[in-house]
């Protein structure tokens, strides 16, 4: 059934559509991600304008987002605190992000610099993942747990200092709102929630304990994701909303089947599949940057 | 039948002059609805004349030209083992859609100078004044566009297309693609002899955005606030409503 978007402007199967936002939705299930950072590539595939593609997914992240959030609310795993601190930051990198792509939309370059940043992230955390997770796979074949390590670092020195209660800590408001905006921005370019930067961020940096990581992400996620979205809404008009709704439902009801199939899988396993993922999506982006394209020419609408 | 009644009608109600284009066309409005995969648009005629055939060959060109808009052209090229977009052509005004039928090849069809007075074919459609200063080969990005255009659907040459019978009746069939932008579609026909213009008919295609379509499309560029907040709503009231769902499956 084809059905026509009317702010992408193009004429897409309505099915597909749905399937994608239905394997996404299982992905991200299984995984425990926002899966932006599948579904924007996806939505490239199949001829969607990145511009529009980009707006859109920033709107159905917001959606599962909040469904996520209210099962962590119910079990109190959401530092709503320190929550609030990385949004503040989020928001501030989401206007940033926002005007660096309005000014290389105009460049005609928004397509590069999308596809680039993806390659990079994905490569990097893909790779970090990819080696973290064979470790933790031979340290639990060799029977020994892993040190647990919390040591003092130049975090600790900086000034401005919060508690949180939620994660216990005691730490400096600047890490938090340094890396919110950062995932803001990237939130904003990439049209993803940023949970993949953000969690190991939390764990690693500011040494947050691993129940609340999630929650408190996805809460933050919640709020950057839907100011970019009203940001892109205003300033591009690129939100689709038939787009969102479509891969909405799909999104939704693949998340829960993924969760199930999540939950009889081992950690470990889960993992290394995710890296692998991550992996193959980023070397197809970078094939596409490298390999000569079918078409050198594109066109876009208006003097830019 | 009744076609042809309308028409014969039509004929004699009209002043006299040698060969006159009398056209009709199968719908004047589509309707680009939540289903709209395309459209199928048939244009048909007769010629009208108060004298005795006269010698040459008679032709028929059908053109349909979407609204104009600029188009900005670039081309990628490898920088850094990566491909990446250095050059660009603004080109001032380009139909959004431009379709010509006709019962011969063009060339045979019209002289040069009357494409040109008339604006027939794809490269005389697409206004690119001062695009030569842009680039050096500013050719080349026309060509893409009229290449990019006409992959799609959206640029249609189509020699022969146009059924001419006795010299007199004549009809064409112009597809209209699913990636169509709104506007006033104009059709023109042009009646030619020995490749000069003889007689002209011109009409125009509505299309528009009906429905849902529409009131999502005005809303989002007349009032983005508020679209966007609306945007947020439905996607905030999915995400409950996924939850509070399965929460309820769950027991």
């Amino acid at each position: 059934m084809q059905i026509y978007l009317p702010i992408a402007e193009v004429s897409v199967n309505a099915f597909l559509l749905l399937g994608m936002g239905g394997l996404v939705g299982v992905l991200s299930g299984m995984f425990g991600i926002g899966g932006g950072f599948l579904m924007t590539p996806l939505l490239f595939f199949i001829g969607i304008p990145p511009a529009v593609a980009v707006a859109t997914e920033a709107a159905q992240i917001v959606a599962s987002s909040f469904s996520g959030v209210l099962a962590h609310l119910r079990r109190k795993t959401v530092d709503i605190r320190m929550g609030t601190v990385l949004m503040i930051g989020g928001l501030v990198g989401a206007g940033i992000g926002i005007a660096i792509f309005n000014m290389l939309r105009q460049m005609g370059q928004v397509d590069l610099l999308v596809k680039l940043c993806y390659v990079i992230f994905l490569g990097i955390i893909g790779a970090l993942m990819f080696m973290e997770s064979l470790r933790a796979i031979r340290r639990s074949r060799s029977g020994k747990t892993a040190p647990r390590r919390r040591q003092r670092t130049w975090i600790h020195a900086l000034p401005f200092k919060m508690k949180f209660r939620t994660s216990g800590l005691y730490i400096s408001v600047i890490p938090p709102l340094a890396a919110g905006a950062l995932v803001g921005i990237l939130a904003a370019i990439m049209g993803v929630g940023g949970g993949f930067i953000m969690v190991p961020a939390m764990i690693y940096l500011l040494g947050m304990p691993t129940k609340v990581v999630v929650g408190t992400s996805l809460f933050q996620i919640i709020f950057v994701t839907a100011f970019a979205t009203l940001l892109h809404a205003m300033t591009n008009f690129t939100v689709d909303l038939g787009l969102a709704v479509l891969l909405l439902i799909g999104g939704v009801i693949g998340a829960q089947v993924g969760a199930r199939i999540g939950v009889a899988m081992k950690a470990e396993q889960l993992r290394i599949l995710l890296s692998l993922l991550v992996l193959v999506v980023c070397g197809k982006l970078a094939l596409d940057l490298m390999l000569q394209p079918a078409e050198i020419y594109s066109l876009s609408a208006g003097k830019f | 039948m009744r076609l042809l009644l309308v028409l014969l009608c039509l004929m004699t109600a009209l002043p006299a002059r040698a060969e006159r284009v009398v056209a009709g066309l199968s719908q004047t409005q589509v309707a680009i609805n939540t289903g709209f995969s395309g459209s199928e648009i048939l244009i048909f005629g007769a010629v009208r004349r108060e004298a005795p055939l006269p010698e040459g060959a008679l032709h028929v060109v059908v053109t349909v030209a979407g609204p104009s808009a600029p188009v900005t052209v670039r081309r990628k090229t490898r920088r850094f083992g990566i491909w990446v977009n250095t050059e660009a052509v603004v080109i001032d005004a380009a139909p959004s859609f431009y379709a010509v039928a006709s019962t011969v090849p063009l060339a045979q069809a019209l002289s040069q100078d009357e494409d040109m007075r008339h604006k027939v074919s794809i490269p005389r459609a697409i206004r690119a004044t001062g695009t030569a200063a842009q680039a050096a080969d500013s050719e080349n990005f026309i060509e893409a566009l009229v290449r990019i255009r006409s992959r799609v659907g959206l640029y249609q040459v189509l020699p022969g297309e146009v059924a001419l019978t006795e010299d007199t009746l004549f009809r064409t069939s112009i597809a209209l693609p699913a990636n169509l932008t709104e506007g006033d579609y104009r059709t023109r026909i042009f009646l030619t002899r020995d490749g000069a213009v003889i007689d002209a008919f011109e009409t125009a295609i509505a299309v528009r955005k009906v429905g849902l379509e529409r009131w999502t499309y005005m809303l989002a560029h007349e009032r983005p606030l508020v679209y966007g907040l609306l945007s947020l709503a439905i996607a905030i009231a999915a995400g409950w409503g996924a939850s509070a769902a399965f929460r309820l499956l769950r027991g």
